[in-house]
């Protein structure tokens, strides 16, 4: 059991302007479950792709060494061919296909005449199936099943490929307890048949139950890798190799003065839109004025979720709890009803959520309070283009005119519009998803300077964001957040990113 | 890049009505054929208006040449068959469309179906509801009051010698309005130090588009004086384009059009957009519906036939994007009146009428492909 079968070695992968991975080496041996650890944007995800071959081969440096010969993929048919099978986290099923067509899809199973061979497939499916312990009829459409079987007919997929290697991106994210303990399980059975497994998890507890090894990345770069039969690989250890950084100092200076209570919210639970589960769970929270709150979690702990259904219940249903500001209670139920009670959220997600890329600055500036410019329902058109104007000063937006295209715009300077458009409905609480997210480290320091601006002025920060040092760096205080409950609530200068990682971890179990 | 494409429909309307006029050796411009083309396509017109508003949200419309059917047959069973007066007529017409409108907007904003099907549906049930309402016969004349709103013209009130005073009074007052209008934007941009184009280039433009309205005008004076549904047109077209792009309303549409998730975290009441522009289109469709009925003075169980794709062509013509987003009410006029005059030309001209739509649907797909390599290069510069 000493052989190895996955050799990377000095792999570098460059994208425009960032090094993603730098001389990263794996060594992966047969038969065993290795664990991937690392922060957020480490660069597992882009490992796992210049692996299956989503990167070819040539768009990185670096040796890939597959069963001691090494390999150059040119695409994901690639490596599939080789014996590599990957699960993404957002998984690739055709949704109205049944299981069994899933199964096979792009592998067809024909027959002479060239037709597929129904009975064939059906029967293959069923076996499959049952190796990976899913009770479900072949022909059900996947979209019946829950995200915890869809997970099982990902593996029976990859299975039916016969794989060799087979890497989960974090499988158990969107499970239930139950269905993950039965994942893994399947994990443990398909070791013990030779099939060999990377998983990238961000849930500690499991992989210090599951894995044989753990390679930890930081930075795009590999700290170590843990034998996990050693009594020193804890979870502890493996914490500590993801975040041992120092704080780099390229936050602003604050004085911090926070003043009466501005948001609060307590018990608030928000049920998943289409699935049966809490994605936030009972979570309470304050934030002040002029004070920086930071909340913390790992992906799918239900930061966004949070934020989004407090904004006009724009995620989730079933939301219940309590919403305050200034300390009394009110009701946002629409995003009109939101912004008029002075909360405004800036999305993770510019492109997608929070421009209108076609249009121009001055629109997406005005935006969100375009009835602040208007009398009657007629927009003062110059009014406007003054505001832009104001806001492309004030927020040093890097742009001809406030008429260009956003489109058009840096990551960072789309980022400015976006905070000038909320600015403009003129908060009391802002909530910062990701700030910071895709921009330089220049356009970085100008929206941590924007941020202290704004408390300055007596407003409300949450911060949300995946990146420990930049909340340790620009907060007061910060929660951390776990499977959609708040498992720890820190000032700043008391917290460490240990402590915060080690919070961030914490799983349901343990916190009851 | 946005001005090139827009300015591109404008000089292609040029070059077409130039090519024209030459082919037929100025009878496209002819005070006759003129007054011709506006009587022909103005409830074209009038349905691009709504379309265009519609295509901007991201939506579609395919039954407005049912509804202009079906509120052409309630009017004409009204007057026609009952004897009711006139106007009694065209307020239940477009009342029918506004319902309609409201009908349509329920199943697209409030259901949350996409407006291709559900206005699929509304092209057939309409139509259907036509037929029923007309009990499969067309029902003709009205009397001439009714006749006069798409035929009828405004002349002879304060006289003229060979021409009509009136209509080239109407003109210059309009004119007059615009370039007062005009005047005032730009002093108000010089207040708010905005950039303003220099004081001779300013003053070309105005005269400019003076020029070319007087000239229109005066050709209309030397036929048949000014027409009613011009009038009609031209207090819509002038309305819809202020409201589209100076109201908080008209601006709710491009947004949600350009990004609607973005639109909806803004705080903008995405359903009631919806649900009002389809109100709107259903308006503009019964409008529609009275003066085509009036034109050809009657009700038919097959009006209004493919009318539809002649508004949304007007619309991608001038410029609308077909994912939502970016469009003009004047740029649609323009594109319909491209429509207008290459149809009318290839008229005068005696080209057969299975070329006629050839080259038509050429023209839709060019424009279009247009709009697409445009995009294309602005994503590649990014």
């Amino acid at each position: 059991m000493t052989d190895v079968l996955l050799e990377m070695r000095g792999i570098t992968k460059r994208f425009p302007g960032v090094i993603a991975l730098q001389d990263v080496s794996l060594e992966v041996r047969h038969g065993e479950i290795h664990a991937i650890c690392g922060e957020n944007g480490a660069g597992k995800s882009t490992l796992m792709k210049v692996l299956s071959g989503v990167y070819p081969s040539g768009s990185y440096d670096g040796e890939i060494r597959f069963d001691g010969r090494p390999v150059h993929f040119a695409g994901i048919r690639d490596s599939e061919s080789a014996g590599i099978g990957i699960i993404h986290q957002e998984l690739a099923l055709v949704p109205y296909l049944s299981v069994a067509e899933n199964i096979f899809l792009g592998n067809e199973r024909r027959g002479r005449n060239g037709l597929i061979d129904w009975n064939r497939t059906n029967a293959d499916a069923a076996q499959l199936l049952a190796e990976v312990g899913l009770d479900e009829n072949v022909v059900t459409p996947v979209i019946q099943l829950g995200v915890g079987k869809q997970q099982l007919v990902e593996i029976a997929k990859a299975l039916s490929k016969d794989v060799r290697l087979l890497i989960l991106d974090e499988p158990t994210a969107a499970l239930n307890d139950v269905d993950s303990a039965h994942l893994l399980d399947l994990l443990r059975r398909l070791r013990d048949r030779g099939i060999t497994c990377i998983m990238i998890s961000h849930k500690l507890s499991e992989i210090t139950a599951i894995a044989d090894s753990t390679t930890v990345i930081r930075d795009g770069r590999t700290v170590e890798t843990l034998d996990m039969g050693s009594a020193e690989s804890t979870q502890e250890r493996i914490i500590w190799g993801m975040v041992g950084r120092d704080l780099e100092s390229f936050y602003p200076e604050r004085d911090s003065a926070p003043g009466p209570e501005v948001l609060r919210i307590e018990d608030w639970t928000v049920w998943h839109p289409v699935q049966p589960r809490k994605v936030v769970d009972g979570a309470g929270l304050t934030v002040r004025a002029g004070e920086v709150v930071g909340i913390a979690g790992l992906m799918g702990a239900g930061r966004t979720e949070l934020a989004m259904s407090l904004f006009g219940r724009s995620y989730g249903r079933n939301i219940s709890g309590r919403l305050f500001m200034h300390g009394k209670q009110i009701r946002a139920r629409t995003v009109a009803e939101a912004i008029g009670n002075g909360i405004a959220y800036a999305t993770e997600d510019r492109k997608h959520y929070g421009l209108n890329l076609i249009a121009d600055v001055r629109t997406n500036v005005s935006a969100a309070a375009l009835g602040k410019l208007a009398r009657a329902g007629w927009v003062n058109g110059h009014e406007e283009i003054k505001v832009a104007e104001a806001s492309r000063r004030d927020m040093n937006i890097k742009t001809r005119t406030v008429l260009d295209t956003v489109g058009t715009l840096s990551g960072g300077n789309q980022q400015k519009v976006v905070l000038s458009k909320w600015l403009f409905t003129d908060p009391d609480v802002l909530i910062l998803d990701e700030p910071t997210r895709g921009i330089d480290v220049g356009a970085k320091y100008e929206i941590y300077t924007i941020i202290n601006r704004l408390v300055a002025q007596g407003k409300a920060v949450v911060v949300i964001s995946s990146e420990l040092p930049e909340l340790l760096g620009t907060c007061d205080r910060i929660y951390t957040l776990s499977a959609g409950r708040i498992t720890g609530e820190l000032p700043v200068g008391e917290a460490t990113q240990e402590d915060l990682m080690a919070l961030m971890t914490t799983d349901k179990e343990d916190n009851a | 890049m946005r001005n090139l494409r827009q300015s591109g429909i404008y000089i292609a309307f040029v070059a077409i009505v130039a090519l024209f006029a030459v082919l037929t050796d100025g009878v496209l411009l002819s005070p006759g054929n003129l007054t011709n083309i506006v009587l022909q396509y103005s409830y074209i017109l009038v349905l691009a208006i709504g379309m265009v508003i519609l295509i901007i949200a991201g939506h579609i419309d395919l039954s407005v040449g049912s509804i202009v059917a079906l509120t052409g047959a309630v009017s004409a069973v009204l007057v026609i068959q009952n004897g009711q007066p006139w106007a009694v007529g065209a307020l239940a017409a477009v009342a029918v469309g506004v319902a309609v409108g409201a009908w349509h907007g329920f199943w697209v904003a409030y259901v949350g179906m996409p407006a291709f099907i559900v206005t699929l549906a509304g092209m057939l049930l309409f139509r259907g509801l036509t037929l029923q309402v007309l009990d499969n016969v067309s029902l003709s004349p009205f009397p001439p009051e009714y006749q006069k709103v798409a035929s009828g013209f405004l002349n002879g009130l304060i006289g003229g010698q060979g021409y009509d005073a009136f209509t080239l009074l109407i003109a210059a007052l309009a004119v007059g309005g615009y370039a007062v209008g005009v005047f005032r934007t730009r002093l108000a941009r010089i207040r708010y130090e905005q950039p303003v184009e220099s004081f001779p280039l300013f003053v070309a433009r105005v005269l400019l588009v003076a020029a070319v309205v007087m000239y229109f005008a005066w050709q209309l004076a030397h036929a048949r004086g000014l027409p009613i549904v011009l009038i009609i047109l031209a207090v819509l077209v002038i309305a819809y384009g202020l409201v589209t792009k100076d109201t908080v309303f008209g601006r709710q549409v491009y947004a949600i059009g350009g990004n609607l998730s973005a639109a909806m975290l803004s705080g903008v009441k995405v359903r009631k957009v919806n649900f009002w522009i389809f109100v709107n289109m259903g308006f503009l469709a019964g409008v529609a519906g009275v003066i085509y009925s009036s034109r050809s003075n009657g009700a038919q169980p097959g009006a209004g036939n493919m009318f539809e794709l002649d508004a949304i062509a007007a619309a991608f013509i001038g410029g609308a994007a077909v994912a939502g987003g970016v469009g003009t009410v004047v740029g649609a006029m323009v594109g319909g009146l491209i429509m207008a005059v290459m149809s009318n030309g290839m008229q005068l001209l005696g080209v057969e009428q299975s070329t006629q739509s050839v080259i038509k649907g050429l023209v839709l797909l060019l424009a279009v492909a247009f709009d697409i390599y445009n995009k294309r290069r602005a994503g590649a510069t990014r």
